[in-house]
């Protein structure tokens, strides 16, 4: 099967390119577009690495079909990166301890924005519930329930609970 | 003079990055011409290699093409024994053994090239339990099976059975157990003749992949470099398996001329590479009416799988730390790390330790009830005080005090209080509830001699701004190495956190500072780092630097120096704490300089219908010596103890003839935010005075302890004691049925 022309808007950018018809949104993310700072897991939906917004939904872009993105508007880290409205969440993931390793939390700052942006004071339940789908091996989640906490409720710039 | 730096919670050195998505791990990095690798691997888990098909249907002409014949030194993975092949040669001994390699421009090809390459086994007789392998009926490894036989004896403990006033036994086993670092193992290599081998990739030991690169492609030191990209969690289990990896790409890139690319997908990840030992414990204790330890003796056995890799080390951790932190007269432990059929077992955070705390733990609860006591007041009975002797006969010389972590541990968690009020209401509810306490220790750097073995080195370099930059291949993976050598460096020269920046471990440019494992990053890797920076500190002050000299004035140094003399650089060497000894033949002395010490308490509940587990709340009460970092200090034990709740409950790796059968996060659970309960961390800090500011280790400390702790938990709150681990819902039922059968 040839490839199939798709176009997009990734982070306020049109783009448009030829892809294989089953590639994955992902691929296309990371390698079409260069865009690494979105990552892969376990390719089956399962850790969240990968999570991008479609038309502002938040989904795992290894389970989408990149024909099923034409014409849609995707944001992945990058685009979150430039947002001035969403410091608070970079600096409360920073002071609170919310990033480790680094390879979940793309994937959590894209949940974390997508919870936050329908529920700007989220309950912890309401966190542990938004930030399910995203695993994380190193921090045991509650330095990131913390981040996200402090994030919401807009708290001045402080050193988290030590 | 600047405020201190040390107990401040400064932001992780390289977080932004991390939060913008602009570190780069291996997968990130494209090179130009660079091509894919991929690893065919073998289908069977013991047998003699046939023949190697190749499906005509593909033109393999465009594919690189590495078979054993094709490695220009020794095939082997350079580390203890040396008897890990990279490429099996005429016969295969696990499961997913690598057999060949295959290179190609197109990733989707390459796969469906791996999938054509057929392996023809002729099968032979296999072995996939620490029972058979024992029995030794079918020999896998050696003359007997054992890569490793340890004995610590302590006192007289055949003298002391008669003696006792109650003896209990105890048997526990352990399962696998997968490190499951959310980045996939991978490695890019580019190599030839002329300018020798670099590799690329995600790992915690750059001069472990550095060393068996140079035996594998006959190379000498400075013709193999390796570099370590930004890595996404190891757990250990990026200790020493990129070995492996980095020697598949630098092969097809030393053949094809090309840049080469592996990228392990996650279900090759899990069912390729290494995972925690399994494990089986023998406990036999002799104590006195009064609830004194009389003897143990503790029969230790971790299953290896088929090759030796880091068993022996592995096993003498377990094996050191299986008697606990108590004062027992009269102590022997035995201990063997066995080969079966299965990919071989590594490195994962505790290295050993968790297998043997687990049976102490659970058996310390069998006793104590034995004997009429409360699990708490037993342990209290018994702990190690300073002056005594630890199983192998080391002296603690530094001020503990374990009965204050204990009392801590109990009021944080409303411990007697919970305990009587669950007792009361549980009768036949559903939900029954219970709590559960573990008391562990965990020896900082390597066992023995190992560290003087090792001779780590560091440096510490200064521009003529005063800007300071540290030389060491410890590597970050999450836990927080750049930050607080960062802030220990900074705090010994007195300058800003920013001014301090740290190398990317490259063997090109870095000395060996040690591999990033067994808690010693912070306190030995540390402490080098402080001496170098004091060791430049002590070359300024000869040159004119003021003894209170403010950031400017240090730089004002700096200039000056540099423009006299060039490079102001400074080195360390690693030094043994004064009357530290360690004898290898009979396993007696100072197993460690030193020691952190905790007690945990896991409050459980136990659905009775869905036969679920849960933990409701967790407090960890440890002595790390001196706290760096707040923050990060409490993210390692809060993910320590997520991961040992994973391991207690969830984690668990089903094995088909020698295979994970369940290679996938789908099947594999491991914690995730729905399932963390509050985490309480405390921590009662005695610097330790050969620290760098008083510190010791702490990242594999709290994978010790939660486990037990909620075994015993469960025990409390249904009267259903446990002895493998992971406790699933489907072995609670089982143990369920059978007490009401």
């Amino acid at each position: 099967m040839p490839k199939v022309p798709i176009a997009l808007s990734v982070n306020g950018e049109r783009r448009a390119f030829a892809a294989w018809p089953m590639a994955r949104l992902l691929d296309v993310i990371r390698q079409e577009l260069g865009l690494t700072g979105t990552k892969e897991g376990c390719g089956e939906g399962e850790c969240g690495a990968c999570s991008v917004l479609l038309d502002g939904r938040l989904v795992n872009s290894c389970l989408v079909p990149a024909r099923q993105a034409d014409g849609a508007e995707i944001t992945t880290i990058e685009g979150i990166a430039r947002r001035r409205e969403w410091d608070g969440v970079r600096k409360a993931f920073l002071d609170c301890g919310g990033a480790q390793c680094g390879i979940c939390t793309p994937g959590m700052i894209l949940a974390t924005v997508s919870l936050l942006g329908q529920n700007p004071n989220p309950s912890e339940a309401d966190v542990r519930r938004a930030l399910a789908g995203n695993l994380c091996r190193c921090t045991g989640y509650l330095r990131i329930f913390e981040a996200v906490a402090r994030a919401g409720r807009r708290n001045p710039p402080g050193e988290c609970l030590q | 003079m600047v405020q201190s730096l040390i107990g401040v919670s400064v932001p992780r050195k390289e977080g932004r990055d991390k939060l913008t998505g602009k570190a780069l791990y291996v997968d990130d990095l494209r090179f130009e011409g660079m091509i894919y690798g991929a690893t065919v691997r073998s289908p069977a888990p013991r047998g003699r290699i046939k023949a190697i098909r190749f499906d005509p249907q593909i033109s393999w002409a465009e594919f690189t093409i590495v078979r054993a014949s094709d490695i220009p030194g020794a095939n082997h993975i350079a580390l203890i024994t040396n008897d890990q092949p990279c490429l099996a040669d005429s016969v295969v001994n696990h499961p997913e053994e690598p057999v060949l390699l295959l290179a190609h421009p197109d990733r989707y090809l390459l796969e469906e090239a791996r999938r054509a390459v057929t392996v023809e086994i002729d099968p032979l007789p296999a072995v996939f339990s620490i029972e058979e392998s024992l029995r030794g009926d079918t020999i896998v490894w050696g003359d007997d099976n054992v890569f490793q036989k340890l004995g610590v004896e302590k006192g007289n403990v055949d003298s002391a059975w008669s003696d006792a006033d109650l003896i209990v036994e105890g048997e526990y086993t352990t399962g696998a157990q997968e490190q499951l670092y959310i980045e996939p193992q991978g490695m890019i290599a580019t190599g030839s003749a002329e300018w020798g081998v670099t590799v690329w990739g995600s790992m915690q030991c750059p001069y472990y992949v550095h060393k068996a690169l140079k035996t594998l492609f006959g190379l000498p030191d400075e013709k193999v470099r390796i570099i370590q990209t930004e890595t996404g969690g190891g757990f250990g289990g990026k200790e020493e398996y990129p070995s492996m990896i980095a020697a598949h790409a630098a092969l097809l890139a030393w053949k094809s001329g090309q840049p080469v690319k592996i990228i392990y997908d996650r279900a090759e990840d899990m069912a390729a590479t290494t995972k925690r030992h399994p494990s089986r414990t023998r406990h036999r204790t002799a104590v006195s009416r009064d609830g004194k330890l009389l003897a143990m003796e503790i029969d230790f056995v971790i299953d290896g799988g088929a090759y030796c890799t880091l068993s022996p080390v592995v096993l003498s951790r377990g094996t050191i730390h299986a008697a606990g932190p108590y004062q027992c007269p009269n102590v022997r432990i035995t201990s063997r790390a066995v080969a079966t059929s299965a990919p071989p077992h590594g490195a994962f955070r505790g290295f050993g330790a968790p297998q043997s705390i687990f049976a102490l733990e659970r058996q310390m609860d069998k006793v104590a009830a034995a004997l009429g006591l409360e699990p708490d007041e037993f342990r209290r009975r018994n702990f190690l005080k300073t002056g005594e002797t630890t199983a192998t006969g080391q002296v603690i010389r530094e001020e503990i005090d374990l009965a204050a972590l204990l009392d801590r541990a109990l009021r944080e968690s409303d411990y007697h209080a919970k305990q009587a009020r669950f007792a009361r209401e549980n009768g036949r509810n559903r939900i029954r509830r219970g709590m559960g306490l573990a008391a562990f220790f965990h020896g900082a750097g390597f066992t023995g001699s190992g560290e003087r073995n090792l001779a780590s080195v560091v440096e510490v370099e200064a521009t003529a701004e005063g800007r300071i930059r540290i030389l060491a291949s410890s590597t970050e993976m999450g836990q927080g190495t750049n930050t607080i050598l960062t802030q220990i460096a900074a705090e010994t020269l007195g300058v800003p956190y920013e001014w301090v920046a740290i190398a990317q471990p490259d063997t090109g440019e870095v000395p060996n500072s040690g591999p990033t494992v067994a808690s010693r990053t912070c306190m030995v890797v540390g402490r080098l780092v402080e001496s170098a920076a004091l060791g430049l500190k002590q070359t300024l002050l000869g040159a004119g630097l003021g003894s209170d000299d403010s950031p400017e004035g240090f730089a004002r140094a700096c200039r000056e120096y540099t423009a006299r003399r060039g490079v102001l650089r400074a080195r360390s060497h690693y030094e043994a704490p004064p009357g530290v000894s360690w004898d290898d033949e009979k396993y007696q002395g100072d197993a460690y300089g030193t020691y952190a010490w905790a007690v945990h308490v896991a409050e459980v509940s136990v659905d009775t219908v869905t036969c679920e587990a849960s933990v409701e709340d967790f407090v960890a009460v440890q002595e790390v010596g001196r706290v760096i970092h707040p923050v990060l200090a409490r993210g390692q034990i809060e993910g320590g103890v997520a991961q040992a709740i994973g391991y207690a409950l969830y984690e668990n790796v089903v094995w088909r003839d020698g295979r994970m059968a369940n290679a996938q996060m789908t099947n594999y659970i491991i914690p995730t935010a729905a399932d963390v309960p509050p985490i309480r961390v405390i921590f009662e800090e005695r610097p330790y005075p050969y620290g760098p500011m008083g510190a010791k280790g702490i990242g594999e400390l709290p994978m010790d302890g939660p486990a037990p702790a909620i075994l015993n938990a469960i025990e409390s709150a249904t009267g259903i004691s446990l002895a493998s681990l992971p406790a699933t819902p489907e072995a609670l039922m089982a143990a369920l049925e059978q007490v009401h059968a």
